[in-house]
């Protein structure tokens, strides 16, 4: 291990000087009842503090009283040193709202960072790999041979479903997800048995000398089969306002169409990994590559049949997550704790890449279907909306994940009058589950396809009929009834469309159209609308805990984890503003369950939101105690008491943290501290489609410009540019890498990226050589990303940042747009039937389809 | 005769007896020394997570290539000098490539990051000018699913302009020397007869080998062989690697046409070919990545026989031929009929592919080259197409025309090319019956890549576009990449 770096000092605005420190030793009054602690332990006239600038904002020592009235003075004189600023409120921020790199970055470029994979090894460590059928998606087991397996070089153990003690389920809720396959296969790529050996090239060869005797089934892997064959995962759900049917039928224009929308494999740079380690009694540590400790906890402890407690999971950070380590990571640490358990030894289980592509669940893909009524302007008045979602052969987390695509199957759009309904599709594929948007994306593909239809029809600009459309006052009522109370797409799309030049573009773009016969370009400037908060209100909910030290470092633990997106950053930001302390003093500590219980999933972009909250409380507690036991001590009012600068600020006073931290523990003050947080407002009865579901929404546009091939279907992004929302930043630099990397991978789901499943339901693009996200020349050289100049959150989140992980997902609609307004310019007037993911293939298909007048 | 490896790590030399004849380079590292620093993302040198920079000494200089680990054998790196992410700082002090990629904020969850700083480091070290299209090349085996990558290009802009100045620069006399000792002239030969690792030395000595040992498998980048290894868990007990094979990476300029070794690499021959024709050059260019391009070689995009490889239609349209060689027996074929059927190559057991010839271009000679891909960028074709048209005035006097992804090997188009003869590229309607005859030259197939029908109306469509390009059209306005212009000047 390399020594933790220095975290950008530059970047860490703090007070410059080293106060001088009280001169007189204060008395702690007549309420210590402890002696007082010894007086070099609060003289040190050369504590050192951060280094760096002094604050820019600090202005000259203030004249004012030593002692306020009302405090009871200290015996004897009080000599105070004055503080270096002046308390004041709002006051700058110091740690918060800095650009300041990612708290791994030096061990992520010198390989220091360590990764599950990257752990050494306690001696005796087994490897997993996962058995299954390689011929077929449905089928009943007659008979499973592993006689050769078990007879395999290295070869352990050979676990199968009767050799789980506790449940044989790895589902997060719905008790449908068989960890180990019995009696049938429902899917290409289902794990039936599980081999534990000395070496993982060992488990790896063995799983292949199984012999599977099997009674094929057809099996159902489209959207179109699950249909046809009525097989749904969960019930259908609806919601919507006022009679959709008479409002269509009335309408004088009237447009339906329909379009098919491809899933996404997560392509984490980390596969799938756990490692098991068994203690005494029940005890196993696990430490999982989750974003979601506590259900790997519970699941761990279900399926060995033992008390939660028992289990602890640890997750100190994951090469990427974006969903796919929600609910997927459950079943590798579940089997590799089972064969820890049944071996007695440690075990490890990663997944290669193609078992961890062809076994774990992706976004869902969706066929949206939609029947639209709007008027000569280009105002929608009524939208009739279906989504069919390909669930896979279990429910997972689909229930909110399709739940989400209707509640944003609005974008950013009022729809008078609406229905909005989703089918949740079973099909003998692997089971869909969360991914960056959760849903949501599905949602707003097909508000963006309604809007660029209707514009093509009425030949009009799209960015019109998209502003025409937005919600505004009198016309602010999501189709689930929620008021859109903060909404501010007006003025970013407003400054969006003049700092990329927006008409100027769409005029040489018509003129590069008119001249050019084979190459044609097409320009969209498309808005997101997303709501930030779990639509399962439970998990709304996050604690951390604090712990500081004498010396005045702090111990920071909370219930999110660190998959890349800088959450242990961002709240460890949030820890040394509260304590007013440098970073560097700030050890951020891995996720563990024995620390923080019962946490909900580090998802639905909430990490900061929830966790930088709870963190915010446990250190205000710890303050609070700190700022009783300065007060009593220096008699100076709590009001005029601050944290900043690496001093508690007393008064026109200043003593060093450590010294008030170690006087504090002398005298016996509690110096740790679990916080708590619960999003407030929020409510939702899905049986009754009514309530608020979101605290708030995040916004951002985007604008981009592509070029296609009308010959061969090829497509070049030739520029990009993007304005944000995120209220008032926590970390300017973490948030547009958030924004540039969720831009970048959502444009990979709508463009290169396929998920190709042949007809007996075999997944065909399991590797990146057949599975293609993007690449750097993927991304144009002008992609230009700038954040929304916010006064903060209208609602009262963590220093009035807003949630960032999500949203710029959907910023790519633009391309998809700009692709669609391209294939358009073939032949004005006819609406370019193009689905996602916009392949060469799908481009070309459009085009042609187009070419016959629609269709 | 050697029975070990030899490389250099951090300046010192490993010498290596036991090791498997296809233990990996990752698991190496990884395994055995403990190096974890280098990831291992796909296990088949597509991500690039696994990137370390292999040091060869050339010409009295040293030059830094990235390589996948995870699809190196380890024993193909003796005489090299190999570099992981570990070894790059200086105590506290960081390379200039990491400190970039750090105050960029070129690192996220920091998985594909080790992978992406040792990219980079080569490319810190190489003559190359840190352009963005150079930047995005050399990046283009490193995947990154976090940043976009807009900061990680710019920190390779930042990094890595004018010359290196780094401990491996400053060490490179030193680094040099050490390697030009371990280049002795010995065969290597690792194991026993039944399991081996052997790098013969000379032709003679790999011809001797292989007809001894018709069933060992040679391997030149392992860039197909070692997904052999990693993916299908095949057991390859008998190796022969060509790379150090003395000349057989050779490649020279014979006047009216090129000479390729079977051993030498994409990279090397490339800008032989791109001063045949630009189309050539691009196509190379998205040959798999810079990795890819490190290690694989033409001879292997051949020998292999893959129906999707890159060069064998450009290959075939060109006209180049194939030199076998069996013991002491050589044969020289043309290329498309190495080709037999799907799997199936006119190679005997011991027979190995020597090298290529491929003819360079006459005055009245027009080349076309198009790949179509689902991604720009490392990705293996959808449809491969080449074609060299010879001209008299306006008229197409001779059509080459061949395709790869249209059929069970890579293919030429005989119907097509007797119905070019005599068409005028600038009369449309001269070409139509050619368009129609590919229909009888291919009926493709449909699989993840591409359907059998875009497949063939695409072949249609590049047919008729390397037509429009040859009448004048400019590619400026006919493509969305590989603008010929633009190629024509970067190429000087």
């Amino acid at each position: 291990m390399r020594p933790e770096p220095d975290i950008a000092p530059d970047d860490v605005v703090v007070a410059a000087e080293a106060p001088e420190s009280f001169l007189a030793e204060p008395d702690l009054g007549p309420a210590a009842d402890e002696p007082a602690p010894e007086s070099t332990d609060l003289v040190d006239a050369d504590e050192p503090t951060a280094a760096g600038e002094p604050a820019p904002d600090a202005g000259e020592p203030a004249e004012a009283d030593i002692v306020s009235e009302g405090a009871v003075p200290p015996e004897g004189d009080v000599a105070v040193a004055p503080p270096p600023a002046q308390a004041a409120l709002p006051r700058t921020l110091a740690v918060v709202s800095q650009p300041i790199r990612h708290d791994s970055a030096v061990k992520h470029v010198t390989g220091a960072a360590v990764y599950i994979d990257d752990m050494r090894e306690p001696a005796g460590t087994l490897h997993l790999a996962p058995g299954w059928c390689r011929t077929h998606a449905r089928a009943k087991l007659l008979a499973v041979d592993l006689s050769e397996v078990r007879k395999a070089p290295g070869v352990v153990d050979v676990l199968v479903a009767k050799d789980v003690p506790g449940i044989n389920d790895v589902s997060s809720a719905m008790g449908d997800d068989p960890m180990l396959a019995e009696g049938e296969i429902l899917f290409w790529g289902q794990v039936v048995f599980c081999v534990v050996a000395t070496t993982r090239e060992a488990a790896r060869r063995a799983v292949r000398l199984a012999r599977f005797e099997v009674e094929p089934l057809k099996p159902l892997v489209t959207v179109e089969d699950a249909l046809a064959a009525d097989s749904h995962v969960l019930p259908d759900y609806r919601f919507g306002r006022g009679d959709v049917g008479k409002a269509l039928a009335n309408s004088q224009r009237r447009l339906k169409s329909q379009i098919a929308v491809g899933g996404q494999e997560h392509f984490y740079l980390e596969g799938q990994v756990a490692m098991a380690v068994p203690g005494e009694d029940d005890d196993m540590l696990v430490y999982s590559s989750t974003q979601h400790p506590t259900e790997v906890q519970h699941t761990v402890a279900k399926v060995l049949g033992v008390i939660d407690a028992a289990i602890t999971v640890e997750t100190r950070r994951m090469g990427g997550g974006f969903g796919g380590k929600e609910s997927q990571a459950n079943q590798w640490a579940a089997l590799a704790a089972l064969a820890a358990k049944v071996t007695g030894r440690p075990c490890k289980m990663r997944l290669d890449r193609d078992d961890d592509m062809i076994m774990t669940g992706k976004r869902h893909d969706q066929v949206a279907s939609f029947d639209v009524a709007y008027d000569g302007e280009g105002r929608l008045l009524a939208v009739d909306l279906d989504f069919a979602s390909r669930c896979g052969y279990s429910a997972d987390l689909s229930l909110g994940v399709n739940d989400r695509t209707m509640f944003h199957a609005d974008n950013a759009y009022f729809y008078p009058t609406v229905t909005i309904r989703s089918q949740r599709l079973k099909t003998n594929t692997c089971s869909n589950t969360a991914f960056r948007g959760f849903g949501g994306p599905h949602g707003v593909i097909a508000a963006e396809r309604i809007i660029d239809s209707i514009a093509v029809t009425l030949g009009l600009d799209a960015l019109e009929v998209r502003k025409r459309n937005f919600y505004g006052p009198g016309r602010d009522v999501t189709p689930y009834g929620m008021k859109v109370e903060d909404n501010i797409l007006a003025d970013i799309v407003g400054q969006l469309e003049v700092s990329c030049d927006y008409w100027k573009r769409r005029a040489s773009v018509r003129a590069f159209n008119a001249k050019s016969r084979i190459l044609k370009k097409g320009l969209a400037l498309t808005p997101v609308k997303f709501g930030i908060s779990f639509t399962l209100i439970h998990l709304n909910q996050a604690g951390a805990l604090v712990h500081v030290y004498t010396d005045g470092s702090v111990h920071l633990n909370h219930g999110g984890t660190e998959m890349g997106q800088g959450l242990f950053l961002k709240v460890a930001q949030v820890v040394a503003e509260e304590f007013g302390i440098p970073l560097e003093k700030v050890k951020i500590t891995a996720t563990n369950t024995a620390k923080v219980p019962n946490t909900a999933p580090t998802a639905a972009s909430s990490g900061s939101d929830l966790n930088g909250m709870a963190a915010q409380a446990a250190c205000r507690e710890i303050k609070a105690r700190l700022i009783d036991f300065v007060s009593l001590v220096y008699g100076t009012p709590a009001e005029q008491i601050d944290f900043r600068d690496s001093q508690v600020i007393i008064g026109n006073g200043a003593v060093p943290f450590r010294e008030i931290v170690k006087k504090a523990f002398l005298a016996r003050i509690q110096l740790s501290a679990a916080g708590y947080y619960k999003t407030p407002k929020i409510t939702w009865n899905r049986d009754k489609a009514e309530g608020r579901p979101f605290l708030y929404f995040s916004y951002g546009a985007a604008c981009s410009e592509v070029t296609i091939d009308t010959m061969t279907g090829e497509m070049r992004v030739d520029r990009v540019d993007i304005l944000h929302d995120c209220g008032k930043s926590l970390n300017p630099a973490i948030d547009i890498g958030q924004i540039e990397g969720g831009f970048v991978q959502g444009m990979g789901w709508l463009t290169t990226e396929e998920l190709v499943f042949d007809g007996e339901g075999r997944l065909r693009t399991h590797a990146p050589s057949t599975y293609k996200i993007p690449t750097a020349s993927d991304v144009p050289e002008h992609f230009v990303t700038k954040l929304y100049d916010s006064p903060g959150n209208r609602e009262d989140t963590i220093f009035r940042s807003k949630a960032v992980g999500e949203p710029p997902l959907m910023l790519p609609a633009s391309v998809f747009s700009a692709i669609f307004d391209a294939i358009g310019s073939i032949k004005p007037g006819v609406v370019p039937p193009l689905d996602a993911p916009a392949t060469p293939e799908a481009i070309m298909k459009a085009i042609h389809a187009t070419r016959r007048g629609g269709a | 005769m050697r029975d070990t490896i030899r490389f250099l790590r951090n300046g010192r030399i490993v010498e290596l007896a036991d090791f498997g004849p296809t233990e990996t380079l990752l698991d190496y590292l990884r395994l055995r020394e403990g190096a974890v620093g280098t990831k291992e993302g796909c296990n088949e040198g597509d991500c690039g997570a696994c990137t370390v920079a292999i040091g060869t000494s050339e010409g009295g200089r040293m030059v830094y290539r990235p390589v996948n680990a995870c699809i190196q054998f380890v024993g193909m790196m003796d005489g090299k000098e190999i570099v992981t992410v570990e070894d790059l700082a200086e105590g506290e002090d960081l390379h200039p490539v990491q400190a970039a990629m750090v105050d960029l904020h070129g690192s996220q969850c920091g998985f594909c990051t080790p992978g992406i700083v040792m990219s980079l480091f080569t490319l810190y070290h190489a003559d190359a000018e840190p352009t963005r299209r150079t930047i995005t090349d050399w990046l283009a085996g490193n995947l990154c699913r976090c940043t976009g990558y807009r900061p990680i290009v710019d920190a390779a802009k930042a990094a890595c302009a004018g010359p290196a100045d780094d401990k491996f620069s400053a060490e490179a006399g030193a680094t040099t020397g050490l390697l030009d000792f371990l280049a002795d002239r010995r065969d290597i030969f690792v194991g026993d007869d039944e399991r081996f690792f052997a790098a013969p030395r000379t032709v003679d000595g790999l011809a001797d080998l292989y007809a001894r040992h018709p069933d060992a498998t040679l391997v030149a980048g392992a860039t197909d062989v070692g997904l052999w290894v990693t993916k299908q868990m095949r057991s390859l007990p008998k190796i022969i690697h060509l790379g150090r094979v003395l000349g057989m990476d050779r490649v020279e300029d014979a006047g009216n046409a090129v000479l390729i070794g079977a051993a030498a690499t994409y990279d090397e021959v490339a800008p032989h070919m791109a001063a045949i024709d630009p189309d050539l050059g691009e196509v190379f260019r998205r040959i798999g990545s810079k990795h890819v391009r490190s290690a694989g070689t033409v001879g292997g995009n051949v020998a292999n026989g893959s129906p999707i490889g890159d060069t064998p239609p450009m290959l075939i349209a060109l006209g180049a031929a194939v030199e076998l060689r069996l013991g002491d027996d050589s044969r020289v074929l043309p290329v498309e009929s190495y080709f037999i059927d799907y799997g199936k190559q006119d190679r005997r057991p011991g027979e190995f592919v020597a090298g290529l010839l491929v003819p360079k271009l006459a005055e009245d000679q027009v080349f076309r080259a198009y790949k179509i891909s689902k991604r720009f960028d490392q990705d293996i074709s959808a449809i491969m197409s080449a074609f060299r048209f010879t001209l008299d005035g306006g008229v197409i006097t001779e059509a080459r025309v061949a395709f790869g992804g249209m059929a069970a090997t890579p293919k030429r188009a005989a119907a097509t090319e007797a119905k070019l003869v005599g068409a005028r590229p600038g009369q449309a309607g001269s070409w139509t019956p050619a368009l129609e005859a590919l229909a009888e030259d291919f009926r493709p197939i449909g699989d993840m890549r591409a359907s059998a029908e875009y497949r063939l109306e695409t072949a249609r469509a590049l047919l008729a576009k390397a037509l429009v390009e040859t009448a004048g059209a400019p590619t400026s306005m006919t493509r969305v990449v590989g603008h010929r212009e633009i190629e024509a000047t970067a190429h000087g």
